[in-house]
């Protein structure tokens, strides 16, 4: 009898663990849902519990975000900074990568980890003369500013991620195809690109997730309504004065959240390999 | 493999030149990579540190150069050794509380239960989902009428609603505030990366030590955690780096305020550099996170070299 109380014991410990953390981690995007569907009515009455809907729920607070402000616009710039980014990641990374583990020995991988240490270089560093940079380019206040600037984090980790990848290719694989004649570019093209597609699709929605993160750039570069990205438009632009309009600002959130922690979850598991680039083996 | 690509190919076209000598087509294919890493942050490095050097600002662009004078005026203004505590303060804070969080979620996640695949993809959330985002939802969490945390707090008569905390706007509470916020953001990292290390740690050392006698506490620190500390380190280096140069938290819960008591380096760089255009000083602000970075980059590089051997 003591065996099953201390087994009963045990479970519920372990239970309460799962629970606290889940709790931890998942309240503040609950307090999300459940303010962007409530009434204001219902939101701002101390007298009532704040945990469930008091008033029926309702879409207000996202229909307004859609006619009301430029929610739309900022949806559609943060897809296109991230394809245009995702575009010019992989033409320069894929072969990079490549380039760095098959074709130049020992010092590839010195230059690979030199690049990927450029990825620690904070936005806060560069921020300043980079906004200078931009003016003179004549993009200051323009959304193409973060297509140019976002591949300067997305390259470095990129290569990384593709050059861990790239190691785990069978080098017969390409030495195979030579011998069937074709040249060494031939083999990259025809051999290794197809094998590694899941790599590549790993890298496409990474890239994408990152600049859809990415906010103090976009903070200091752009500053009128219509160029700002999805991340910088809820933060910072549906304050109006100093009310802060707290249903329309948890929805705004709440739809710009969800595609990012799908895409998340589903990749966590390359990314962790990549991240920690094979430090365990 | 040069050797025997040279003997199959009959052909002998330009192209075939080049696409055939790995030496042509290796600097070829990586030159791209780096030539945007060169232009876009090697070169506004040089000039962030030419700024701080310079009496340039975006009033009078003038590329003077005035020695270490930005220094000396940053570290003779109160403000600025305040942010700089502030930035240790909530730096080191946040990694210790994101680090034992990290800890104790990877051994939950690491036993095998109904629900965990769920349970891991929630706990993943706060280091996924943008930080701005998250922020502003925490922000409306501390909001000083509507707070949910002062509605529970009061609900359980734990305070009363006239004495409830107004969490962003008491200095030591808005610090407490951005620490755990950031903490927050971070724990799910530092769970994952623990979970990867643990899992790659091989089970007959496990199995090895079980037999002669060793007990959990024993296991998790004489052998786990000595053979996942590189990887560990590398993950605690991320979050430093990241953590110490970061102004979005801040800015967004309390933007240094109130009267700077969660000022830090990155936000103060912002202030000076962005919003009151005075760039030299601004970049003087945040050059002085460089010899962190260089101790921290430094160490990163021994770690990942160990990897290798």
């Amino acid at each position: 009898m003591p065996g099953i109380a201390r087994t009963i014991g045990r479970e519920t410990g372990f239970y309460s663990a799962v629970a606290f953390f889940v709790i931890l981690a998942a309240f503040p995007f609950y307090w999300m849902l459940i303010t962007a569907f409530k009434t204001n009515a219902d939101l701002y009455d101390l007298s009532n519990i704040p945990f469930w809907f008091n008033d029926p729920p309702t879409l207000d607070h996202v229909k307004y975000l859609f006619e009301q402000t430029e929610f739309a616009r900022w949806l559609l710039n943060s897809a296109i900074i991230g394809v245009c980014v995702v575009a010019i990641t992989l033409v320069t990374a894929i072969p990079a990568g490549y380039s760095l583990t098959r074709m130049a020995g020992r010092s590839g991988e010195a230059l690979g980890i030199g690049i990927f240490l450029t990825y620690l270089v904070p936005p806060t560093l560069l921020f300043l003369p980079l906004s200078r940079i931009i003016t003179v380019l004549g993009l200051q206040d323009s959304m193409w500013s973060l297509v140019l600037i976002y591949p300067t984090f997305t390259i470095p980790f990129c290569t990384w991620l593709l050059m861990g990848f790239f190691k785990a290719i069978p080098i017969e694989v390409e030495e195979a195809a030579i011998v069937d004649g074709c040249s060494i570019f031939g083999a990259f093209i025809k051999m290794v690109l197809p094998l590694s597609m899941p790599a590549i699709l790993t890298v496409v929605i990474f890239t994408f997730t990152l600049t859809l993160q990415e906010f103090v750039y976009a903070l200091t570069f752009i500053s009128s309504t219509a160029q700002k990205t999805i991340t910088l438009g809820v933060a910072t632009d549906l304050v109006r004065g100093d009310i802060y309009f707290w249903g329309e600002l948890m929805a705004g959130a709440l739809i710009a959240s969800v595609p990012v922690a799908i895409a998340y979850n589903l990749f966590l598991d390359r990314f962790i390999s990549g991240i920690t680039g094979g430090a365990i083996k | 493999m040069v050797a025997i690509a040279d003997k199959a190919v009959q052909s002998r076209s330009r192209f075939k030149f080049i696409l055939d000598r790995p030496k042509v087509l290796g600097p070829i294919f990586v030159a791209p990579a780096i030539l945007y890493v060169l232009v876009l942050v090697g070169l506004p490095f040089l000039l962030a540190v030419y700024y701080s050097v310079s009496a340039y600002t975006i009033y009078t662009q003038s590329y003077h150069f005035v020695g270490l004078r930005n220094f000396i005026d940053i570290f003779h203004s109160q403000i600025f050794r305040q942010t700089l505590a502030n930035t240790f303060i909530f730096t080191i804070g946040s990694q210790i509380i994101g680090l034992i969080l990290g800890k104790f979620g990877a051994l939950v996640l690491l036993r095998p239960f109904r629900g965990r695949k769920l349970v891991r993809a929630l706990i993943v959330l706060p280091w996924a989902v943008p930080v701005a985002l998250a922020t502003v939802a925490w922000e409306w969490m501390f909001d000083s009428l509507y707070s949910v945390i002062n509605w529970t707090l009061v609900a359980l008569h734990i305070i009363n609603r006239s004495e409830a905390p107004n969490w962003l706007g008491n200095p030591h509470l808005a610090m407490l505030c951005v620490i755990v916020v950031n903490a927050w953001r971070f724990f799910p990292f530092a769970i994952v990366i623990f979970l990867a290390g643990i899992t790659a740690v091989p089970q007959d050392i496990i199995d090895a030590s079980i037999v002669d006698g060793a007990g959990f506490w024993r296991r998790n620190y004489q052998i786990i955690v000595p053979i996942i500390a590189p990887i560990v380190v590398v993950g605690l280096i991320f979050g430093t780096v990241f953590t110490f140069t970061d102004l979005s938290v801040v800015y967004l819960l309390t933007n240094g305020g109130p009267v700077n008591a969660t000022q830090v380096l990155g936000n103060l760089g912002f202030q000076i550099g962005i919003q009151s255009g005075d760039v030299a000083h601004g970049a003087a602000v945040s050059l002085i996170m460089l010899p962190v970075l260089f101790v921290l980059v430094i160490l990163m590089l021994r770690f990942i070299r160990r990897r290798e051997i």
